[in-house]
């Protein structure tokens, strides 16, 4: 091929490039007026539950639709359940963003964390439910029936499944004596031995330590935080990161960063707890003196759910008291119901007890749930950080 | 017969003329065979990257988190301004120049005594050797090192049992660096065997005849025709640390985000402008060094 072939040939491909940018532009640019648009469109909540469509497509925690309670739901409704487990909030969020958002008409449900369901409701990926469907929602505890986190003008995006704090977690042979604070977590004393989640909701557990900490602050909602409150937890945050050994993940990773012994105390959920329990590796949790923060779960329902009656039947069957009660034996969290009770001293003697499933308003109103934060501080001010910048500010701190 | 031959006289004119064009301009018959596949190409995988890097100059409303079609440049001015993003992007540019050396170094060896000194049988056993880690699975390799490497693990049992003490090498970049190095090494030892084994014999022999010993052959004659071999395996072992996200989230310690792990947190926020901001930073350093590679003859061999 001849020099000028080539640079015809150069040219004409550098052509089509730009082609293809101005359409894809032009194309983006005349969709968004389309997206913006459907938000605000919304069908009436169902006053009765339809026939089930045979199918529903879940997006969930790993362990939160077990055999021993899934299969006998698709021999009583007929909907054949498919799994799509995800191991962080941010996996869920982008995995209901996918295919325009609203779950793409992929996926029906999600069990969203208290710091991913806003994100999710305010960007319409979500629709209303109608919560008097649901038996089971009438027996829920006070505060997990219309949670900040779910429920927002008085509209409920979803039903509270399950609820557990984010406790502190040491390995009784290697930390003596015993912790009692979340203090240790910033002890450099603990260089090189501790593990934290790697999320930036994480923030909201600093800012609870300093809220006991330093009362001079004056942090009352430790989602709710100014700029200098902000700043200032920040500062700690970045004071411990030399001392944090690896940020964990999924909860898998830090199971097997404490098996390996690289790590002797971080925070975790009970199910951490359990599991390395359960591999006969010495650890125990607690909750610090400073209180905990804590996540509670919603099944929400995607906009654009092909199997929205399937749905109300799911979320109908999993706030059964029995079904709760294997769930949250089998996960290792509380339930929402409170007369799960008495089915969970029957599979595990003591079990109630142990989770707090029926513990008084006191110990519920101790954890502070996780949610979004938003900018407006809900004092009639609007200088709160908002999620956007938790993330920005995580991303300085890890980075 | 003869009106069933006149029948026919169209058409075999229109096809006697399509060839001769072809004929007279190949480029075109070249054209005409790419078409379809270069459209794919071009509308699937490029229009993809188009739309994502067009993204890079919009922004997210705060409240409803969806993408706003206002053009920007705020997120190239957070990159630029913001020191995190620097130091984010020097670290993983930094580890990929190192595991590119390190993998040169130890994939040169290998490569040079399959291509030159090992027997038909040899040869073949070490390919199996090289390509066999590359059929588990990605992840597999990386529990792998991780059960090597922790602080209970293989690595510290052997060393204790000597009467060393412990390394503590997982969570820390040091531990991502052996990871990295080891999982992109087969990328490596290809090319450059393929560059060696192009070298014909007489070359060394004609060196050997000007006087020319072990290391000045080695350095003079074997060096620089390998080298394309070099930048084609270094080409892998560079782009593919720079993507990466998965090693940095399992292996790394707490300094150890990569350009990856900012892009993925940024698209689950969900921030996909400033993600699509920040991974043109690997495309930029990819398209120089490929520029590079070209200079120092890398794609002659095609």
């Amino acid at each position: 091929m001849s020099k000028a072939r080539t640079r015809v040939l150069g040219w004409g491909a550098l052509a089509l490039l730009v082609g293809a940018l101005a359409i894809v532009a032009a194309g983006c640019g005349g969709s968004s007026k389309k997206s913006s648009g459907s938000e605000g469109s919304g069908s009436g909540l169902p006053t009765s539950i339809g026939k089930g469509e045979g199918a529903l497509n879940l997006i969930e925690w790993p362990g939160y639709a077990q055999a021993s309670w899934r299969k006998p739901f698709e021999q009583q409704t007929g909907c054949k359940i498919h799994l799509k487990d995800a191991g962080s909030s941010n996996q869920m969020v982008a995995l209901m963003r996918t295919g325009g958002g609203g779950g793409g008409g992929q996926y029906d449900m999600v069990s969203a964390s208290g710091d991913a369901t806003l994100r999710l409701i305010y960007g319409g990926d979500v629709r209303p439910v109608n919560v008097n469907l649901i038996p089971g929602w009438k027996d829920f505890i006070q505060e997990l029936k219309s949670p900040a986190h779910n429920t927002v003008k008085g509209v409920h995006y979803g039903v509270s499944l399950q609820w557990g704090p984010n406790t502190l977690l040491y390995n009784t042979q290697k930390v003596k004596p015993a912790p009692t604070s979340w203090a240790s977590l910033y002890d450099p004393a603990n260089k090189g031995k501790i593990t934290v989640p790697g999320n930036p909701i994480q923030i909201a557990d600093a800012a609870l330590f300093l809220s006991k900490e330093r009362p001079n602050l004056g942090i009352k909602d430790p989602y709710e935080l100014t700029k200098q409150q902000f700043d200032a937890v920040v500062a700690l945050l970045k004071e411990q990161k030399p001392l944090v050994k690896t940020y964990w993940g999924f909860a898998s990773d830090e199971i097997t960063a404490f098996k390996n012994g690289d790590v002797t105390m971080g925070a975790a959920w009970p199910y951490q707890t359990l599991t390395l329990q359960a591999d006969k590796v010495p650890v125990k949790e607690i909750i610090p003196k400073e209180g905990a923060t804590g996540w509670a779960d919603t099944w929400m329902i995607a906009k654009k759910a092909k199997h929205p009656n399937c749905a109300y039947l799911w979320m109908k069957w999993v706030s059964t008291p029995k079904v709760q009660a294997q769930q949250a034996l089998g996960f290792g969290e509380t339930p929402a119901n409170t007369k799960a009770c008495p089915f969970m001293d029957k599979i595990q003697a003591g079990s109630c007890a142990k989770y707090h499933a029926n513990a008084p308003e006191a110990y519920f109103k101790s954890i502070k749930f996780w949610k979004t934060p938003v900018a407006d501080c809900g004092n009639g001010k609007k200088d709160c950080i908002d999620y956007g910048q938790w993330q920005s500010a995580w991303t300085q701190i890890t980075g | 017969m003869a009106e069933l031959a006149e029948a026919g006289l169209p058409l075999r004119r229109a096809r006697l003329r399509l060839s001769t064009l072809f004929w007279r301009r190949p480029w075109l018959k070249a054209l005409a065979l790419l078409a379809l596949p270069l459209a794919g190409f071009v509308i699937v995988y490029v229009g993809a990257l188009v739309a994502l890097f067009v993204s890079a100059f919009w922004q997210i409303n705060d409240f409803t988190a969806k993408v706003e079609h206002v053009w920007t440049l705020d997120n190239f001015s957070t990159l630029i301004h913001d020191s995190v993003y620097r130091r984010i992007a020097l670290r993983t540019i930094g580890l990929g120049a190192a595991v590119t050396l390190t993998d040169a170094l130890l994939a040169f060896p290998l490569a040079y005594f399959m291509a030159r000194l090992a027997g038909g049988k040899t040869r073949a056993f070490l390919f199996v050797l090289v390509l066999m880690p590359l059929w588990s699975s990605y992840l597999v390799r990386i529990y792998a090192w991780r059960t090597i490497l922790a602080h209970d693990g293989a690595l510290n049992w052997s060393l204790n049992k000597i009467g060393l003490p412990d390394i503590g090498l997982l969570y820390t970049n040091w531990g991502m660096w052996i990871v990295f190095s080891y999982v992109w090494l087969p990328f490596m030892i290809l090319p450059v065997y393929a560059a060696l084994e192009r070298i014909p014999d007489n070359y060394l022999e004609a060196s050997a005849d000007l006087g020319g010993r072990g290391w000045r052959t080695l350095r003079s004659v074997i060096l620089p025709l390998a080298l394309p071999g070099l930048v084609a395996g270094s080409i892998f072992t560079f782009s593919l640390t720079l993507g990466d996200f998965i090693t940095p989230l399992l292996v790394g310690g707490s300094s150890s985000s990569f350009i990856g792990n900012v892009v993925e947190e940024q698209v689950g926020q969900p921030n996909v402008p400033f993600a699509a901001a920040f991974a043109t930073v690997p495309v930029v350093v990819m398209g120089f060094y490929l520029l590079i590679a070209r200079r120092l003859g890398a794609f002659e061999a095609l």
